[in-house]
């Protein structure tokens, strides 16, 4: 990160001499100028709005305004009944309703004191690893166009339909699934859905490598994102960053392993880690990275689980769905799982009644975004489009 | 550590601090006193045993007396984890000490608490609100919330539509 210098101009200095020294100053740095980039703009994913302050063509300053899709959802949520929370949580991160689903419900099983069985466990895995690896497609693709590649964009987007047309055979959602309830699911799987699934395995056998060939080892690709907006790991853990953005730092840390739920714990996979390949540990390029590579770990899980769902007899999906929400147990839980994003925590408080006392939403994206003015002193301003599309941020999920 | 552990170690370190275990379901909490949190915090962050490097969330609650910060740690190195909460009664301007400077992702969470509560962070480098618009009315998760009428002449409010029956609204 390099310093914003002073213009030193030496005591009794001539006319001539400090207008020279002004003219060089100037050719490097500018005058520092306000540029407000967005609320609508290509790059920002959504209605944000960076406060840029440019010191000719580097940033000085950057500092976010958020809220433009704010709907209070915490307030909303203490006027619902828990199970029709679920439903509202979806539009959390629109680009991955599944892992948000997940969240809540897994804090609300934990209060509530409920168990599921082993199958809906595993079909929760399936569907969260699913919707997992089209999160990571979007991003890979938007990524591609901020930087300027186009097709890419087209190809991911058509592996990507193919997940979301399981969905909808799985429940008649494409985006908005509301699948994964408080003690089951909303369906239980439609007839031959696995094959299909084993299919969609089978399908994505090297399209990792097409994504790599086309995208992620492209020469102009790579020198726009290494060596570009290094976060080092300890800026990360102070600042909250987690999932991809974290492990893109080099620290193996992922709650799957490190705190497993719904049974994580059984199944074999990696956690790939930033390596600084062709840069620097925490780059741009090794955010982006870890994604690609986390896709091909979440289709190892999904054939895992796809493999025992397949032994397993049906049963009642719903068997464990509480008749009634009217009477829950008092108490407070902060739980979080593994979000596409990076960490996603409930903090649920109950009083006993059929509606929650207080609902927080701790949305990976709203951390990731906080370290926007910490990392962007120093960077050009066509590298901010890089760094905002590598931390990976959803709008709906940082205003709530 | 589990958290009574933890509360019998800090009593150990800050003997003066006042901390106190209140019992909740499932989990435990640790209640600090405003004027001590700062020194809690620098502990728990730095101490070798406790090692909370990870402010996992930073929320703020209304109880029936009370409005609180409730803060979640983790310790990556030691795996334990433990919740705090800070804050005085309803009535008055409740100000509870920042602790952005021992953890920085809190700079934005307390922001946050301070929009939709009105808790004041002392100290907060940007003591600004940061969802809703900064002339915005009122801090919209109170239980006692009514939202205003317009703002900047654009109507927020139909009438019988968004106020529960329990007093608050949407």
């Amino acid at each position: 990160m390099s310093e914003l210098k002073e213009l030193d101009i030496p005591l009794g200095a001539s006319p001539e001499k400090i207008s020279r020294l002004l003219a060089d100053f100037e050719d490097v740095h500018g005058e520092r100028l306000m540029v407000q980039m967005g609320p609508q703009h290509p790059a920002t994913h959504g209605v944000l709005r960076v406060e840029l302050v440019t010191d000719g063509e580097m940033i000085a300053e950057a500092k976010p305004h958020i809220g433009y899709l704010h709907r209070c959802f915490e307030k909303v949520c203490e006027n619902l009944t828990w199970p029709q929370i679920v439903p509202y949580t979806d539009r959390l991160d629109y680009c991955s309703s599944m892992n948000n689903n997940l969240g809540f419900v897994l804090a609300c099983e934990k209060l509530f004191g409920i168990e599921v069985s082993e199958r809906v466990q595993t079909i929760r895995v399936l569907v969260a690893e699913l919707n997992r690896i089209a999160n990571h497609f979007i991003v890979i693709g938007t990524y591609g166009l901020d930087i300027g590649a186009w097709t890419p964009f087209l190809y991911v987007m058509q592996e990507r339909e193919h997940i979301l047309d399981l969905f909808d055979r799985l429940c008649g959602g494409r985006l908005l699934l509301n699948y994964i309830w408080i003690g089951g699911l909303s369906h239980d799987l439609p007839e031959g859905w696995l094959r299909q699934v084993r299919d969609y395995l089978d399908y994505m056998k090297g399209k990792i490598k097409e994504i790599n060939d086309l995208l992620s080892y492209n020469k102009i690709f790579i020198e726009r994102l290494a060596n570009v907006a290094v976060i080092p790991a300890e800026v990360c853990i102070q600042y909250g960053l987690t999932g991809p953005n974290l492990r893109g730092s080099g620290v193996k840390w992922d709650l799957r392993k490190n705190e497993p739920y719904s049974g994580y714990e059984t199944y074999d996979f990696e956690i790939p880690v930033g390596r600084g390949e062709v840069g620097t540990v925490g780059d741009c390029f090794d955010r982006y990275m870890v994604r690609v590579r986390e896709i091909e770990q979440s289709l190892r899980i999904i054939e895992q689980a796809v493999a025992r769902l397949e032994k397993m007899p049906r049963d009642d999906v719903k068997a464990a769905i509480p008749k009634r929400f009217t009477k829950v147990p008092e108490g407070e839980v902060y739980f979080r799982t593994e979000h596409s994003k990076g960490e996603l925590g409930f903090y649920i408080v109950s009083n006993g009644k059929a509606k929650p006392w207080r609902v927080k939403c701790r949305a990976p994206s709203f951390s990731s975004l906080s370290v926007i003015p910490k990392v962007a002193p120093g960077l050009l301003i066509a590298d901010m489009v890089a760094l905002i599309g590598s931390i990976d941020i959803v709008l709906g999920e940082v205003d709530r | 550590m589990t958290i009574p552990e933890i509360h019998t170690y800090l009593r150990e370190k800050l003997p003066g601090a006042g901390l106190e275990l209140v019992e909740a379901h499932p989990d435990p909490v640790i209640r600090v006193p405003a004027e001590a949190m700062i020194e809690v915090a620098g502990v728990l962050r730095d101490d070798s045993e406790l090692h909370f490097e990870c402010l996992m969330c930073l929320s703020g609650l209304e109880t029936a007396e009370e409005m609180l910060v409730v803060y979640h740690l983790y310790s990556m190195r030691h795996g334990h984890k433990c919740t705090l909460k800070c804050g005085g009664p309803k009535g008055d301007q409740v100000v509870v000490p920042t602790v952005c400077r021992i953890w920085p992702t809190a700079e934005w969470h307390e922001r946050e608490a301070f929009d939709l509560f009105g808790i004041r962070f002392e100290g907060h480098p940007d003591p600004r609100r940061i969802l809703c618009p900064d002339d915005w009315e009122g801090h919209p998760l109170r239980k006692d919330y009514v939202p205003q009428e317009k703002w900047h002449d654009i109507p927020l409010t139909q009438r019988g539509y968004g106020r529960s029956r329990e007093g608050g609204g949407l």
